[in-house]
């Protein structure tokens, strides 16, 4: 199928590659900060539960 | 119940929690579905060959560029006038995810258009609104990581978002504003005479849904991680202060 391409095959599948990198290179980011984030929340709620 | 309930960051919290794995979920399907469908089994047109196949990106990538600017006018409207806390984060949140779907418009464009139109780029009036509606978002993301007070950072990304929103409504009618350039006119439309052919309109509408629910689950999710990282500054604050 991507034989039938044909001259355009280098445009068609640059374009999908470049846009699958960038949509996971963005949902990575959002999980990566998203966990990060959420960690240091649960540490200092679970150091402040024990000062108190 | 009103809508207005949802600014309470807790409320916000527990409803988006429970709704982000279906979007998602129904995002990935989409997707999966609309790309599979229109890379493999839609044929070439007659006058682009197989590079009609770009349109399931391009289309999607840059309507969904220029609606995340314009849900992040209504969210700064709603700080502007309401202070609400979570519009303001939305707004922040969404604007990663709007500069990501503008590249992905600007380069599967340069790409498609190298061997279309001869050029990688052109001063055409709607490439040229992308590149600025471009430079704005880098604008509002770079403003928010510069001022330190969060209230401060939401009023000047709000109006900044406000002065934007003409290049965001540009992008979209520059093609008829001007009537000049390179760039095509719209390729869906409510008129079968100027609409793609039906054969590329259906997958075309799938992925089109499914950008629209990934946009949704990304501002979700970051959303989510705004309010939660605001919390944590002000408990570390609070430990401070102790």
């Amino acid at each position: 199928m991507i034989a039938a391409l044909g001259k355009y095959a280098g445009a068609v599948l640059w374009s999908y590659a470049a846009s699958i990198a960038l949509i996971l290179a963005l949902v990575g980011l959002s999980l990566w900060r998203a966990a990060k984030v959420r960690r240091a929340l649960q540490a200092v709620e679970n150091r402040q539960a024990r000062d108190e | 119940m009103s809508l207005w309930e949802y600014a309470n960051p807790k409320k916000f919290m527990q409803a988006s929690g429970l709704v982000l794995p279906w979007v998602t979920g129904l995002a990935t399907l989409l997707l999966i579905i609309g790309l599979i469908w229109g890379f493999f089994f839609t044929p070439e047109a007659v006058n682009f060959g197989s590079s009609v196949k770009i349109i399931y990106l391009h289309v999607p990538a840059a309507l969904m560029a220029i609606n995340a600017w314009l849900m992040m006018l209504v969210a700064s409207l709603i700080w502007l006038v309401r202070r609400h806390h979570v519009s303001a984060l939305a707004a922040r949140a969404a604007a990663p995810v709007g500069v990501t779907m503008t590249l992905i418009a600007l380069v599967t464009g340069a790409i498609w258009g190298q061997p279309m139109w001869g050029t990688w780029w052109a001063w055409d009036p709607r490439l040229t609104s992308f590149l600025i509606l471009f430079l704005f978002y880098l604008g509002y993301i770079a403003l928010w990581q510069a001022i330190e007070d969060p209230d401060t950072a939401a009023d000047l990304t709000s109006i900044l978002c406000l002065v934007g929103s003409v290049f965001a409504i540009l992008s979209r009618y520059a093609v008829n504003f001007w009537n000049q350039g390179l760039h095509q006119g719209a390729s869906l439309s409510l008129d079968k005479e100027t609409n793609v052919a039906d054969v590329y309109y259906l997958p075309l509408l799938v992925c089109i849904a499914g950008f629209v629910l990934l946009f949704l689950s990304l501002v979700l999710l970051r959303t989510r991680t705004e309010i939660r990282a605001r919390r944590l500054q002000a408990l570390l604050a609070r430990e401070r202060a102790a």
